[in-house]
Formats: C-alpha cells, structure tokens, sequence
C-alpha cells in the first residue's frame, strides 16, 4: 500500500512536471547579416525579432516558449543553403521567415520542402520563387512579373523615355527583374539601346561610356543597391544626370550614402515594401523598432515583421486546430498557405496555390536630395489565383 | 553611328583603361616587389591596398570641412596612407611569414589568405563600431569636375589638347595619373639607384650570399615589406579616389585583377608590373565595350561580349600568355640551380 502511494505520488510529479515545463517552438529567419547587404538582412531580423516578442505572451498562455533562431546567409545562395538544412535539422523550429534574396530562397526552400518547413519571404519577388509551386515556399510581396511591367509603366508613362538602357546584376532577382522591364518596355514601343549584365562592384567606366555614347532617357537597373549605388555615383560624377530607375533592391537607406547626397537624385524604384509612411500601422512599430535595436526602421524591417506574424499566426491556427498541441511541420505548412492573417503593417494576408500573396501593393518611390518620396502606389495581383 | 562619334568614344575607353591602368600597376607593384625578394605571393596585398583606402577616407572624412587647399588633404591622405600600410604590411611579414620563413612554400601562401581574410574583418568591425559600411569618399571641392569644364571656356593647355582629341577625363584621373607616375618614378629611384635598392637586389637575387656580405637580409625584407605596403596605400587612396566608394570587402576584386597582372607582366619585374597593369585595364574597357561594335556591324556574336565579360576577357589575356610566354611579358625565366 505505502509502495503505491509511493508510486502514484511519482507519477503526479512526473505529471506536473510535464505540464510545467514549457515546450520551445523556434522560428527561424535567414537574411544576410553580414556582407554588403547586411544593412538590408539586419531589418528583416529586427523585424521579425519584434514579432516574436510581440507573440511570446500568446505562446505562453498554451504553454509554449517562443525564440527566433536568426541564420546569416551573406546573400549567397551556398551559404543560405547550409542554413537551410541546419534549420531542417532543428526539430523545435517549425517555420522560417526568410530570405532577402531570390538567388537564396530558391535553393533554401528546396532544402526546407522534403521536411514540410514552411517559409514565409519578406522580399523574394523573382517570379521561379513560387512558379516551383512548393508546398512551404510563400511570399508577402509582389513578383517580379507585376514588379517588372510597374517599372517599365514608370519608365515610358511618367518619364516618357523614349530610349532605355537596361542593366542588371547577373543575379535571379536582378536578371528576371530587368528581363521583365525590358519585355514591358519593348511592348510599350520604347527602344533598348543597350541590355547588359555586370557582377562588377567598383568599376564601371565602360558601361558608363556607353551610355554616353547611346544617350539613353533612361536607365533601368534590376540589382542590390550596394551595387547600383556605386554605379549612380560614378555616372553622376561622368555628368550623366539620365533618371535611374530600379526595383526594390534599391530600398535602403544606404543607397543616399553610397551615392553621396549630390549625386543621389532623380533616382526611382519600384518597391515591395511599403515605405513606413504609407503603412496604417506603422507608428507603433517604427517607435517600438527604434527603442528595441536603436535603429530606423526601414520598409523591409516592416515586411520581416509582418512575414514573421504570418509565420506566428499559422503556427497558433495549426495549434488550435491540434488540441493546443505542439503541430508538426506539416501542420504548420498548411496553416500557412490556407489560412487568413490580419493585423499586418501591409493589410490583410493570404495566398493562393503557390504561395503568392492575392492582392499585393506596389510603390513607386523617388529619392530626391538623398531623401526617399513616395512618387504613386498601385494594386498588383499575381497571374494565378 | 559614323566615325566622327564612334573615335572619341574609343579614344575616351582606351583614355579610361589607362587611368584605371594605373590603380592596378601600383597595386601589382606590391605583390611584384614581395614576390621579387621572397618568392611568396602576398595574398594580404588586397587588404593591405584597401587598408589604405579606408584611411584615405578617414584622413577626407576629417578635413571635410576644414579650410586646407585640396591638394594639400590628398596629400595628407596619402602621407597617412602611406603610413598605416606599410607599418602593417612589416607587421605582417613579421608576425605571419617570417616564422615560416624556411617552411614549403604552400604554407606562408595559405598564411596570406588567412590574414587576408582576418584583416577584412577587423577592417569592417572598426568601420562597423561607427555606424559604417560603405566608405564614400567626400573628395576636395573641383576634383570630380571635368578637366576642362564648359564648351568654350578657358582652359589649361593640356585641357585644350585633351578636348581636340575628344577625351573627357575628370581632374581626380588627371591627378591620379600623376601621383601614380610620381609614386613610380620614386620607386624606381629607390630600387635602382640607392643602396637601399642595391641591398634589396642583392637580397632578391641570393639571400644568403647576400648575408655572407654583411647585408641584414632580414631588415631587407622588412623594407621591401614597407615598400610595397606604402605602394599599397598609394593605390588605396587612387582606388578610393577613382571609384568613390569603397568598403572592408572591396580589396577582393582588384587584387586579383593587380595579381593578374603582375603575372601579366613577369611576376619579380617591376616595369613588367606596370605594363602589366596598364594593359589590363585598356583590354577590360574594351572587352566591356564590345558590343556596341557587335551591334554596329550587325554581328550577334560580338553583340553579346558585354561588360560582363571584362573580367574573363582579362583572366583569357593571363591564360594566353602563361601557355605561350610562361614568363610573362617582361619576365625572365628563373633557372634553377642544381
């Protein structure tokens, strides 16, 4: 008789025990965080970063204790990769916020996909992201197929260029975007007087003589701004003052400083993340962005915290759904791609068959004197539904 | 498109090619002059080059707003420059090669890519405390204005000579050039025509004779360490100057092209450094070119050898040369004694 009280009075402390301590999920997010991009990847982090800590209370009350585990992949597609795997290999993390890059995520996600790891892309817009139509692979951005004709719609309507060259940086992201510019552009009846690729960082004198020589109305440039800030600055100092124009790769606040405040005007881009402006409900993430990691935040630190809160939100959906349970990867894949998720800086999220977001806006921004100003938004829908 | 536009265009690319020439043939002049005394490929060169750069940004940054004439903040710059890349490229030699002095040769090679990559590093921490990533160079007031400004204005001789020709330079490549041939002419004084040069000679060509000859082949080393290092600094403010930006990870990219061509040139000889350099810089411009002639003579071969095809094209050149010249251009060949 005294064994069995014994026993059971193990037992319930066994009980107690289990029901007490906390069951870690993780979330990951994979972003260059160091290398030339890094000022970029480091906002998709914070971003996310802030979303988790917004959600840990939520994850509490079921008994979950929530952490971002943040991999750096210094934009190379290699290096993403092997995150990738590591993640897969991490069974306490169910979902991934990631990556800023097309090149990366492309490869990453078909690391993460035998294992049913969702991933929600704050950034990626080369249309291969999602044409794959991979189970985890989502974005809360546009493609580069709206992205692209946007750009080129800017180039011939407002700007009325008759003349283009476009360049891009031999990457999936700038390659497909400037493809898709100059695609929309021909259609458009602007000529091409030049189409070029360059994985050149520092010298581009012989481009720069060439648009001399061709005398272009505009230029497009489908690449990273850590590149295309280089090129700005030699251009303007060769006295070309022709509008650049270029895709979201443009998007931070270091481009102003790469080209020098002299030189950084009539340069446009098409972005995917909202400038912060634009957004409703930007105040309190701005004001709770800047305290926590004493930085601006820029609009991709926007995008890496609504991406993380779809992320969150599925996995809470998936949850509930298994008896406030810890769900599996799979579980929480299929949240993701089937659920509804509101409450996000950029509006309402959801996604159709291949993961693209349903109704997606673009912007068109200006720098002017180093300064970014909202120039026109317009709604984009992605070609399936 | 006739003639009358398409030869200032091509007389403007190869004028484009030089100057940037020049930023290469100094920087190869680096790897040249280590190589020449230690037979070591001095895979640091690149950091010690982009060292350089950053105090050169530094030394800008500070005089921004201060009163001194332009000429006199380059100067600073590259006195500072100078300084800073030399000290560390001794610094280098004696912490990272000379205790594996007598080791295969594989070993101080892989040191050099080591410290290399531990130099990018620090650089970028140290930039990186203060909120910096990509240094932009704030060049003196008139540097990045045209040699010669407007149509019809007054102008320096060679400004009027360089307008007939139809080259449109900016005064920061006319002022690079001079500094890169001033910097070369002193080195070759050096080299030549001081003791200094004639120990370093004696040391290059057998360093224990040498030593039998009361020459302090370790002091020797030290200064063509400090040489080249203070060539690399040179480079590093040009390379600054020229391109406007740089950042912790910019040395990558020309070093390899410098190395090239000192390779190009006959790795150990200096004026093959420079030649090396020069040509280079002319064959990249014009391979990034290329299709603009593709497009004119309706060839589409030709019309797809864009820009992105500057660098092969250069590392092409290389790969020529080592298969029909091992030597390279000025090189002799070293014939080993048994």
């Amino acid at each position: 008789m005294k064994k069995t009280a014994l026993s059971l009075s193990v037992l319930a402390a066994l009980a107690l025990g289990t029901a007490s301590a906390q069951t870690t999920i993780k979330i990951a997010s994979i972003s260059p965080l160091s290398g030339g991009q890094s000022n970029l990847g480091t906002q998709i982090r914070n971003g996310a970063q802030l979303a988790v800590n917004e959600y840990a209370p939520q994850f509490k009350k079921l008994g979950f204790d929530l952490k971002l585990i943040p991999y750096d992949d210094q934009a190379d597609p290699a290096t993403g990769t092997a995150a990738a795997r590591k993640i897969a290999a991490d069974n306490q993390i169910l979902a991934v916020v990631g990556t800023l890059n097309s090149g990366v995520a492309i490869p990453a996600s078909a690391a993460l996909a035998p294992s049913n790891l969702a991933m929600v892309s704050p950034a990626n817009t080369a249309n291969q992201v999602t044409d794959r139509g991979l189970a985890n692979m989502n974005r809360i951005v546009a493609r580069d197929d709206s992205q692209g004709p946007a750009g080129a719609n800017f180039i011939a309507g407002n700007l009325k260029a008759k003349k283009a060259y476009v360049l891009n940086d031999k990457t999936a992201y700038g390659e497909g975007l400037a493809g898709e510019v100059e695609k929309a552009l021909k259609a458009k009846g602007v000529s091409i007087v030049g189409s070029e690729g360059t994985e050149e960082k520092s010298d581009f004198s012989s481009i720069i003589a060439k648009i001399k020589l061709t005398r272009p109305d505009a230029i497009y440039f489908g690449g990273i701004y850590n590149q295309i800030g280089v090129f700005i600055k030699q251009l303007r100092g060769a006295g070309i003052t022709t509008p650049v124009v270029g895709g979201d790769g443009l998007d931070s606040s270091e481009l102003p400083v790469i080209v020098g405040k002299a030189g950084a005007n009539n340069i446009y881009f098409t972005t995917v993340a909202a400038p912060l402006e634009a957004l409703p409900a930007a105040k309190v993430f701005a004001a709770n962005f800047q305290k926590s990691f004493n930085l601006a935040p820029q609009g991709f630190g926007a995008f890496g915290y609504d991406a993380a809160k779809v992320t969150l939100q599925g996995i809470l959906d998936a949850a509930r759904a298994n008896n406030n349970k810890a769900p599996s990867r799979k579980q929480v894949q299929d949240a993701i791609r089937k659920g509804t998720f509101k409450g996000l800086l950029s509006g309402e999220v959801s996604f159709n068959s291949v993961g693209d977001r349903k109704a997606a806006t673009l912007y068109v921004m200006n720098v002017k004197n180093g300064e970014f100003v909202l120039e026109t938004s317009l709604p984009v829908k992605p070609p399936k539904n | 498109m006739d003639l009358a536009t398409l030869l200032p265009f091509i007389v403007n690319v190869i004028v484009g090619g030089l100057v940037l020439g020049f930023v290469y043939a100094i920087i190869a002049l680096g790897y040249t002059m280590v190589y020449g005394v230690l037979q070591l490929i001095n895979f640091a060169h690149s950091e010690v080059f982009i060292t350089g750069a950053v105090v050169g940004f530094e030394v800008f940054r500070v005089l921004q707003n201060s009163e001194l004439n332009g000429y006199l903040k380059l100067l600073l710059a590259l006195v500072a420059a100078m300084i800073v890349s030399g000290l560390l490229n001794v610094l280098i030699e004696r912490l990272a090669y000379r205790p594996l002095r007598n080791a295969p040769r594989l070993v101080p090679l892989i040191t050099a890519i080591g410290v290399s990559l531990i130099l990018q590093d620090v650089l970028r921490v140290i930039e990186g405390l203060q909120g910096r990533f990509d240094l932009t160079y704030t060049l003196p007031a008139g540097f990045s204005d045209k040699f010669c400004a407007a149509e019809g204005s007054s102008c320096a001789p060679l400004g009027n000579f360089l307008r007939t020709i139809g080259v449109d330079v900016q005064l920061k490549d006319v002022i690079l050039v001079v500094v890169a041939l001033v910097s070369l002419t002193a080195l070759n004084y050096v080299v030549n025509r001081t003791r200094l040069g004639k120990a370093i000679r004696a040391v290059a060509q057998d360093r224990v004779t040498a030593g039998l000859m009361g020459i302090d082949s370790n002091l020797m080393i030290s200064a063509t360490f400090l040489i080249g290092g203070a060539l690399g600094g040179i480079s590093g403010v040009l390379f600054g100057m020229k391109f406007g930006t740089v950042n912790a990870y910019s040395g990558f990219d020309p070093g390899i092209i410098a190395f090239t061509a000192a390779v190009l040139g006959g790795i150990g000889s200096i004026p093959g450094a420079v030649l090396g350099g020069l040509l280079l810089g002319v064959i990249q411009n014009l391979i990034g070119v290329m299709n603009i002639f593709g497009n004119l003579m309706g060839s589409a071969n030709l019309g797809t050898i864009d820009a992105s095809y500057q660098r092969i094209g250069a590392f092409l050149v290389l790969v020529l040369i080592l298969i029909f010249k091992p030597t390279g251009l000025l090189g002799k060949s070293n014939v080993e004694k048994v």
